[in-house]
């Protein structure tokens, strides 16, 4: 039992950490990928190659005045951005990160927890997030900051059904399991998700795009017309926290994009690797090798991500709702007929 | 009726079942942004590099020495008085004995300030020198924390008797040439030619 307890809290630490990490230099990567892309250098002035950048912004961060306004509910203006950056971390708690490891003869998973309803679970905890968005914007006591709380929640929500609906014909495809670590281990087997579910990626993808709130649906934050959205009154770490929790964010949507889609820890020709290298099955080397291949995706990601950012512009309001309602939440209906009548005909669903 | 040929046709054209789509077009633009990982980059990392400045440039003055070390300035006034920005503030002193190889002339400027946020380089104190004694340089002013920090006293602009700054590129053979016309004897007393000579 302790030996379990110390397991999993070594694990539940490792997670905290890289998921913070990844955030922290997801900020770095993210300006230097807008200067690559822009024909500019980027930040290199703090430590080698501006390696230390994300610890120089956070030390900003932290010594900014801290200010809350006079006129806003203090209890929940400090709610807001911890809600946020609580509901950001606790996503990455039923992902699969590599594959399970014997050591001293026991089996350990090198997951936190593999509950059978991962995927409800990541839903239900991905839509708290917007809680902590809303009752920032409202706690702000700020019109600027209530559009920006008001454009966040209704876009989350709308954006949330296609994302589903989508996500239902993929469980669908690797056999009706909720279990995130399952839909990995079914393509361990057979091939990566996206082969049988383009359109599906294509849907989770945008609608990925705008739950995390970056371009081109950054519309609650966005600095043109709103001031800065729900964080206008945010100063300090405070609004640290929100920054920081978007890039947290997007590391757990790249790596529920990869888990989902792209096979996760498994990678074309894993076995044949495997083999040639002698490894046996529960070798730490085999849940290594999985994890970095596990990692490159979610590091392609984050850096589609930004790509995105910096080329499109962003959506006017209409335009957004008209996308999401109009056009993914029926593209995503129809995906899910048409893998429900195939999966039908090939037998993997019956009535 | 057609006033000028800049006019354009608005067109409000229906979107193709293609550009409807969207993701084509996206995926070009994004091409186009990803293309440009790989050119070459615009920045110049400042301090580390610096851009190529003309020969010529004007920029931080310098106070110069004759070659025998001595200040030339004589507290004359006449670059302040040239000076569009009114940017220089001298105050002057009498050469006592024993200060020969500190000072040329009899007169000396006991301080001379520009203040560079005022100065809009210009050169025309340079030009008005009847001494040769204000240049500029082609040093950049340093940045300063304070406005009082960019009133540049003759520490500043002065030239180390040690340390002497190149102005042959701004003094050129020309202009050498040029300040020994007629219309302008007052610059031929460098020369060693006498004052009393010019009329002016």
């Amino acid at each position: 039992m302790i030996t379990f307890l110390i397991y999993k809290l070594i694990l539940c630490v490792v997670v905290f950490a890289i998921s913070l990490g990844i955030a922290a230099y997801s900020t770095l990567w993210e300006r230097k990928l807008s200067a690559l892309l822009q024909d500019r250098v980027g930040p290199d002035r703090a430590g080698p190659f501006g390696l230390l950048q994300p610890l120089a912004d956070g030390g900003k961060m932290f010594f900014k005045e801290e200010i809350i306004p006079n006129v806003s509910n203090r209890f929940l203006f400090i709610l807001g951005p911890s809600l946020v950056m609580l509901t950001a971390l606790m996503t990455g708690a039923v992902i699969p990160w590599a594959k399970d490891v014997y050591i001293g003869g026991a089996l350990y998973s090198m997951q936190i927890t593999d509950i059978n309803i991962g995927v409800l679970y990541l839903f239900g905890v991905v839509s708290m997030g917007v809680y902590g968005i809303m009752i920032g914007g409202w706690a702000s006591n700020n019109k600027y900051a209530l559009l920006g709380a008001i454009r966040a929640s209704s876009q989350m929500i709308s954006y949330e059904i296609a994302m589903g609906i989508a996500v239902i014909a993929l469980i669908i495809t690797s056999g009706g399991t909720l279990s995130l670590r399952e839909i990995v281990e079914t393509q361990d087997a057979g091939f990566a998700n996206i082969v049988w579910q383009p359109l599906g990626f294509i849907i989770f993808f945008v609608c990925a795009l705008a739950e995390t709130n970056r371009a081109p649906f950054d519309l609650p934050e966005c600095e043109a017309e709103l001031v800065g959205g729900y964080h206008t009154e945010y100063s300090s770490m405070k609004l640290g926290l929100f920054l920081f929790a978007e890039y947290i964010n997007m590391f757990i949507s790249s790596a529920i994009m990869s888990a989902f889609y792209f096979g996760g820890y498994n990678f074309p020709f894993s076995h044949e690797l495997y083999d040639a290298m002698g490894l046996q099955d529960g070798s730490k080397w085999i849940a290594l090798i999985g994890f970095l291949a596990f990692f490159t995706k979610i590091v392609i990601f984050i850096s589609v991500f930004m790509w995105i950012r910096w080329t499109l512009p962003r959506f006017r309001y209409d335009q957004l709702m008209k996308l999401g309602w109009k056009v993914l939440l029926p593209l995503s209906l129809l995906n899910l007929a048409i893998t429900v009548v195939v999966e039908f005909f090939r037998g993997n669903i019956s009535f | 009726m057609q006033l000028t040929n800049r006019s354009k046709v608005v067109s409000n054209k229906v979107q193709t079942a293609m550009e409807q789509l969207y993701l084509p077009g996206i995926i070009k633009g994004m091409l186009i942004t990803g293309s440009h990982l790989f050119k070459r980059r615009v920045t110049v990392k400042y301090p580390e590099e610096t851009r190529p400045r003309a020969a010529v440039y004007r920029g931080w003055h310098v106070l110069k020495r004759d070659e025998n070390g001595a200040e030339r300035c004589t507290s004359c006034g006449l670059c302040a008085v040239a000076c569009p920005a009114e940017a220089i503030t001298m105050e002057s002193a009498e050469r006592k004995k024993g200060e020969e190889s500190l000072y040329r002339e009899e007169k000396y400027a006991k301080t001379y300030e520009i203040n560079m946020l005022r100065c809009i380089f210009c050169g025309l104190c340079e030009e008005a020198c009847p001494k040769e004694a204000i240049f500029l340089t082609d040093r950049l002013v340093d940045t300063e924390y304070e406005r009082e920090d960019f009133i540049y006293g003759k520490s500043k602009l002065t030239e180390k008797i040690d340390k002497r700054i190149d102005v042959s590129k701004r003094q050129t053979l020309e202009v050498a040439e040029f300040k020994k016309l007629p219309g302008l004897k007052h610059n031929t007393l460098w020369e060693g030619k006498s004052l009393k000579k010019g009329k002016h």
